[in-house]
């Protein structure tokens, strides 16, 4: 086990160089100035070639590339063009609402979407199942911002239980968070309960076809346990494995999510900083998410031995 | 239990969060105006970048020498008296009494002479002015003068000037940073105190009322009088940018002012009755199309001529806005009802039709080069304009070549030089607020140096320089007015670029919020929260 740790741990080292190499080379390769966006609509040419010299651009790729590396393996991955704040500052300052919103989500689809895709692979061809299939159908289809609208339309305007939008940090109290937070959680687990609850559905609904099952049933066990105890452990490593993409897909994908409801994190910081060519700054961030998603990776590899003791590494 | 029961125990349960919520933050005890700006707010220097965010940020912390009114009159402001010589070679300027930086220390003549020398090597009316410039100094603390080398009519018209890159007054240590590079030291004197420890980029900046500012006596208007503030915070929310979400924000009273309601929404806006649509400027933008003069067919200027014949303001403005009453023609390169709005030797637009445009396209010798238009797919203040160009310039004869992309890339591939086909571009349309083309010295599309003009385009002509030139040494009112039309009917003879129409954009508030005034700007002085 610790060796198979070790050897995952230092494979991230070439993935992440990889990804540094294709991050740098393809934005290099992009259209669009950072120096021209910085200098303001009305700048002058003179102007905007003064701010390429001073941001190094005029370098060539290969040499700002290695200027980058170096710092980056010193662990300082360089100053923002757009915000001339540290790029580790930035994502510091936005980990937390995007970390907060990903937790809530998942721990709101989890908690909704297993007993769901259990009771519907147990009662399965029957009403709750098919509502199940429904929704899961619907959740898939309507697209994150149309549901956010409707759901501020109905919770915040109509009912006003809800703030529109903003984001209160958990150091302000767990009520501000959990308040300014449940919204855009509802709106993106959505697509997750549809997606674990299927899966899940699938995935025990196999289960319960085994040997195994009949026999436990045979013995007279409480239905129940046949489902949690010897259906849903069996059938949990294929969960825990779209789970796990659920929440590396979450960190970097809730940009929409975070538009609407203005909540400052990382999915909007991304789309920020492409739109402004703030290169650093993508650069930094992709880093990120690609570490993030070998770490989950990792855990959901480990996960695997907790459920299936047959698995050994 | 009943499914409404239990939907009715959820809601409570939310509510009681949201009485959680309501716990006094420290916050909650001061008046705290809560905006949502018309963008993001990045660059802190407003004088390293010529962005409107960073300019309000700057009118927010900062003061100015000497402001523009409502009626777009010269006023002063830090300035309490000045004086001309005959000859007009030497301005004598006396400070306010009273002036303070942020950190106490009293403002002085140095201060304002580092300042407008920065400012002078960014702006490009700061540079014009600096031409005549030949030297300034300070004989006592709260007084400074500026000697001429030659007379100009436009030292005040500069020191006062709105828009992008205002003459904004730092402190001297900070003044005296390089240019080209970023201040890192946010010190004013304005009404407000940026709060740099609260600042979160992408996220929120704030605000804090600066309470040992002395404002003028006069009322306010524009960028002068007094600037009185009257709340305790003002908050800008950077991170609500989803129009939508936005609106829905100003009616459950989360945020108290939308800068920039989306066309869109304005009949929405306009029918709820806990919101208001303030008027809060008596001019607004204009949209226009800028040819590449360096490549064939634009570098023709009958071509350019036979494009601007073409562009019947009233489509762009019905496709792009949509609003009649946010909208009106109007073919001033000036803009209508400014000191210079002009509309001399327009006729080629004003009187614009197909027919004509047709005439002389043909008549221009036009080769069929298909013309690149730019088209920024992001950017919803613009992106309907190349499609309308893209269509009257079609009907008129041209083959068009749309080229769509995001705004950022726009801007960057609009300061290429290059042939069309070599990832170069023909023509792009965007939109200028009437502060920064009211003038024939500001309008970056009236300098016609060819390759050394400060603005993509890059026109070219001989004539139009001189007329600048005679406009910048006129020191009498009506001369300067003369020669304004001058140079606006030579700007539709060699047809440097087409105005396509006025626009307002339109501010949504609550009721709650008193206090607007005429500004052109997004100023937040003055303004008062029930």
């Amino acid at each position: 086990m610790l060796v198979f740790l070790l050897r995952r741990l230092l494979s991230t080292i070439p993935v992440l160089l990889i990804v540094s190499v294709l991050v740098f080379l393809l934005l290099r390769l992009t259209p669009g100035d950072p120096a021209a966006i910085l200098a303001g609509d009305q700048a002058t040419t003179e102007q905007i070639a003064q701010i390429r010299e001073n941001l190094g651009l005029n370098r060539s790729i290969p040499e700002q590339y290695l200027i980058w590396l170096g710092y980056m393996v010193r662990g300082d991955l360089g100053q923002s063009f757009y915000y001339k704040t540290e790029v580790v500052a930035l994502i510091g300052q936005r980990i937390e609402p995007t970390m907060s919103l990903a937790l809530i989500t998942m721990v709101v689809a989890v908690l909704i979407s297993v007993p769901l895709g259990v009771l519907a692979a147990w009662r399965s061809g029957g009403w709750l199942d098919r509502a199940l299939m429904g929704f899961s159908v619907l959740g898939f289809s309507i697209p994150v911002f149309v549901l956010a609208y409707l759901l501020i339309w109905l919770l915040s305007m109509r009912l006003g239980v809800l703030p529109v939008q903003g984001y209160q940090r958990f150091a302000d109290g767990v009520g501000p968070w959990l308040y300014h937070l449940t919204l855009p959680a509802i709106t993106l687990s959505v697509i997750y309960i549809a997606l674990i609850a299927r899966v899940t559905r699938a995935s025990v609904l196999e289960t319960l076809g085994e040997d195994y099952i009949r026999t436990a049933r045979a013995k007279g066990l409480p239905e129940t346990k046949v489902l949690m105890r010897h259906a849903l452990v069996n059938a949990a490593v294929p969960i825990v494995t779209v789970i796990g993409i659920g929440v590396a897909l979450l960190i970097g994908g809730v940009v929409v999510t975070e538009s609407v409801y203005a909540i400052p994190g990382l999915g909007r910081l991304t789309v920020d900083a492409v739109l402004a060519r703030d290169f650093p700054t993508i650069q930094g961030i992709i880093l990120f998410f690609s570490f993030i998603y070998v770490m989950v990776n990792l855990l959901v590899d480990l996960s695997y031995v907790f459920f299936d003791p047959r698995i050994r590494y | 239990m009943s499914i409404s029961t239990r939907f009715k125990r959820v809601a409570a349960g939310l509510l009681a969060v949201g009485a959680l919520a309501a716990v006094a933050p420290a916050s909650a005890q001061q008046t705290v105006l809560k905006v949502v700006p018309h963008s993001n707010l990045a660059v802190l220097d407003p004088i390293w970048t010529t962005a409107y965010m960073s300019r309000n940020h700057g009118y927010m912390i900062y003061d100015t020498l000497f402001g523009t009114d409502e009626k777009g009159q010269i006023k002063p402001q830090m300035v309490e008296s000045w004086t001309v010589s005959a000859d007009n070679r030497l301005y004598t300027f006396k400070l306010r009494k009273g002036l303070l930086w942020h950190d106490g220390q009293p403002v002085t003549g140095e201060d304002a002479i580092a300042s407008i020398g920065r400012w002078g090597k960014r702006d490009a009316m700061g540079s014009a002015l600096m031409q005549f410039v030949s030297r300034m100094d300070s004989p006592t603390p709260d007084t400074f003068r500026i000697f001429l080398g030659e007379a100009c009519g436009f030292v005040l018209e500069a020191l006062g000037k709105p828009g992008s890159s205002v003459p904004f007054i730092m402190p001297k240590r900070v003044a005296d940073t390089d240019p080209f590079k970023q201040i890192e030291d946010y010190t004013g004197s304005g009404p407000f105190v940026f709060k740099r420890d609260e600042f979160k980029p992408g996220d929120k900046a704030v605000y804090t009322k600066f309470d040992k500012y002395v404002p003028r006596s006069e009322p306010p208007s524009g960028t002068t009088g007094g600037k009185r503030v009257y709340v305790d915070r003002v908050e800008w929310n950077l991170a609500l940018r989803d129009a939508q979400a936005q609106l829905a924000a100003l009616q459950k009273g989360e945020v108290d002012i939308i800068e920039a309601l989306g066309f869109d929404y304005y009949e929405a806006a306009k029918k709820d009755s806990s919101i208001q649509l303030p008027t809060w400027s008596n001019i607004g933008l204009q949209y226009m199309a800028r040819f590449n003069h360096l490549h064939k067919p634009f570098d023709n200027p009958k071509v350019r001529q036979a494009a601007i014949a073409a562009f019947s303001q009233e489509q762009f403005l019905r496709a792009q806005v949509g609003v009649k009453e946010l909208y009106k023609p109007c073919a001033s390169m000036f803009y209508c009802n400014t000191p210079y709005g002009s509309t001399a030797g327009s006729d080629l637009q004003a009187k614009s039709n197909m027919r004509k445009a047709q005439e002389l396209l043909k008549a221009s010798g036009y080769d069929g080069t298909p013309v690149v238009i730019l088209k920024p797919t992001d950017l919803a203040s613009i992106q309907k304009l190349p499609d309308v160009a893209a269509q009257l310039l079609r009907q008129a004869g041209f083959k068009v070549d749309l080229q769509a992309m995001d705004w950022q890339t726009l801007v960057g591939r609009r300061a290429k030089k290059d042939a069309p086909e070599k990832g170069g571009w023909h023509m792009f349309l965007t939109a200028w607020t009437a502060h920064d083309i009211w003038s024939p010295i500001s309008n970056p599309t009236m300098d016609t140096r060819g390759e050394k003009s400060v603005w993509f385009g890059w026109a070219s002509d001989d004539q139009m320089p001189k007329l600048r030139d005679q406009f910048m040494r006129a020191t009498d009112e009506g001369a300067k007015k003369k020669l304004a039309d001058a140079i606006h009917t030579r700007a539709f003879e060699i047809g440097t670029h087409a105005p396509l129409g006025e626009y307002s954009q339109p501010v949504a508030a609550g009721k709650n919020i008193s206090g607007f005034f005429i500004h052109n700007g997004n100023i937040y002085w003055n303004l008062k929260k029930n």
